[in-house]
């Protein structure tokens, strides 16, 4: 036990201290929070009515998706999980630690956005805050483990950005936080369902935003349920796969094998 | 010196179709400082990798105090102490941290004497990617003793030390050695190997070439024995003098150096010679072939005796 509240109280203020993570779990998420709040109700002022979920949803992105694979890349590369093996340090650990650091680094990031979007954007406040809680968490556990896959099978930092990049940039243009799922075409909006980000936007605004008419596919708990089989899924492809070292060629499973991360998000498609 | 803690049979590790290490055996006794040299591809890497859990041997076996490093890796972690070449620490952790991270996960106390000893009390607060190449060898030495294994891998310990750090590790070699853990030495530093190593292993192309004392290893070579000697007068001087067993001769710096395939007829009958010259011998050294002499002539060779 101290072993592990000794590792998580490192990575936890590595996640400050590291100036690539400081940038991914705080400056970046709430600098864009702040663009988007001075510039957004003015183009569309709907906008604020989803304000609070859609920044809370970027922030999510931004921490797990853009800073979680790199440093466990980078580890690898650098020989530091081979120091880990041999002083008996768990790949379990090497995996869930750094998962929920990010985790309560967003609950800082999250709180802040709750806290100062009605006083500075006149956005309306979850009406559900168990709701509220319950699908950031299922988000962040969905965002956290596909992170951690990327992490794992990843050959190398450029090719991180390349697998991050690919769930960022369409969840940012098709996930709902920039323009709702209902003005989406048709093809793009089933797209859009293979992405954590829109089940989120869905089970925000369904669960605790009292807006239950957002979706047209509706079925809300069902999106909460997408985001946790996946979270959980790819946490457990990502501890089978994970490999200690570079230069060790007896890897575990095909990367490939990470795709069946999305499978409860192809069901969905099909079952809600 | 008593018990083998280490013992290797047949160790073999390929990779692909590639021969990293082909058939070695070799042990290491309790206490003993056992030096693994070789030049670089040798197989040095794969051996230690293998005994310190990290590789899979293809063939043959490994033990470690008993135990298998691919089979009982809970049961090793406590057991060895490794200095990694590489750093295996993250940049932005502390010295502090890093000793209570490590401590943390052998279920032991952290070890603030120890970072004291190596010169690293004062950079305690000091994040890894902040200390210099010596500072970070350092440490790396002080997190490998942390939880006092019986057996210690050193793989360079001393690369980027200065004179001082590193006299100062090689005292602690010896504390540990004195306290009973068994240490292998990887080192490209052939004096390093020579004066700590109780045995040694010189491996080429995956195989060992020779292995024993650095006295024997040094002895059993086609070295010559270099004999330096100064005189008052030119007495050495004359090119027609010549001396038993001798096969070369240069002068440099006002002495007479002479190669020597048998040393005591050589000495034996210069000073013989400086004395019925009535000249008088100011400086005469002897220097046997040293372990990197040997090393070199096994290596340019390919290990044929």
């Amino acid at each position: 036990m101290s072993a592990f509240i000794n590792h998580f109280s490192f990575e936890f203020r590595t996640g400050i201290r590291n100036k690539q993570m400081l940038l991914m779990n705080y400056l970046f998420p709430l600098g864009f929070y702040l663009m988007m709040g001075f510039i957004m109700p003015a183009i569309n002022p709907l906008f604020l009515d989803t304000l609070i979920p859609a920044l809370v949803v970027f922030a999510i992105l931004a921490a797990t998706l853009l800073g979680m694979p790199d440093p466990l890349v980078s580890a690898r590369e650098e020989g530091i999980f081979r120091s880990y093996k041999i002083n008996g340090i768990p790949s379990s650990s090497i995996l869930t630690i750094p998962a929920l650091t990010t985790i309560l680094h967003l609950v800082i990031v999250v709180a802040i956005i709750s806290v100062t979007a009605p006083f500075l954007f006149d956005a309306p406040l979850p009406v559900n805050w168990v709701n509220y809680a319950l699908v950031f968490i299922a988000m962040a556990v969905a965002c956290a483990g596909i992170s951690l896959l990327i992490g794992v099978i990843s050959a190398s930092t450029r090719m991180t950005v390349l697998w991050t990049q690919l769930i960022f940039i369409p969840s940012m243009l098709l996930g709902g936080l920039m323009i709702p799922y209902d003005l989406l075409p048709d093809v793009a909006g089933k797209i859009s369902q293979l992405l954590p980000a829109t089940h989120a936007m869905n089970a925000f605004n369904g669960l605790a935003m009292g807006a239950a008419d957002y979706s047209p596919w509706g079925a809300p708990w069902g999106s909460v349920i997408v985001l946790t089989l996946s979270g959980v899924l790819a946490y457990v492809l990502a501890i089978f796969m994970f490999n200690w070292d570079r230069h060790n060629t007896t890897q575990r499973g095909h990367p490939i094998m990470a795709l069946m991360a999305l499978l409860p998000y192809a069901i969905g498609i099909f079952l809600l | 010196m008593e018990g083998t803690v280490i013992v290797v049979r047949d160790f073999r590790k390929t990779y692909g179709d590639f021969v990293a290490v082909d058939g070695i055996s070799f042990d290491v006794k309790r206490g003993e400082i056992f030096g693994l040299l070789g030049p670089n591809g040798a197989g040095k890497t794969s051996t230690l990798e293998s005994l310190e859990g990290l590789r899979e041997p293809n063939g043959g076996s490994v033990r470690v105090a008993g135990v298998d490093p691919t089979r009982e890796p809970r049961k090793l972690r406590n057991i060895i102490g490794v200095q990694l070449q590489t750093s295996g620490l993250p940049e932005s952790i502390t010295v502090d941290e890093a000793m209570k991270f490590f401590c943390a996960y052998h279920g032991v106390d952290p070890r603030y004497d120890l970072l004291d000893r190596l010169g690293l009390g004062e950079k305690r607060g000091a994040q890894y990617h902040q200390l210099s190449t010596g500072q970070k060898r350092r440490l790396a030495l002080g997190l490998a003793l942390a939880h006092k294994p019986s057996v210690l891998f050193l793989d360079e310990p001393t690369a980027g030390l200065d004179v001082a750090t590193r006299v100062e590790l090689h005292n602690i070699m010896r504390e540990q050695q004195t306290e009973g853990t068994s240490i292998i030495l990887a080192t490209h530093d052939m004096a390093e190997a020579e004066e700590m190593a109780d045995r040694i292993a010189i491996l080429l192309r995956g195989k060992i070439v020779t292995t024993g004392t650095p006295m024997e290893i040094t002895a059993t070579g086609a070295g010559l024995t270099k004999v330096s000697v100064r005189t008052q007068g030119s007495s050495l001087s004359d090119p027609g003098v010549t001396f038993p067993a001798v096969s070369q001769h240069v002068s440099k710096d006002d002495y007479n150096i002479y190669f020597s395939t048998d040393i005591g007829p050589t000495v034996s009958a210069i000073i013989t010679h400086v004395q019925a010259q009535q000249d008088t011998l100011i400086d005469l050294r002897v220097e046997r072939p040293s372990l990197e002499d040997r090393f070199l002539e096994i290596t340019t060779t390919g290990g044929a005796q």
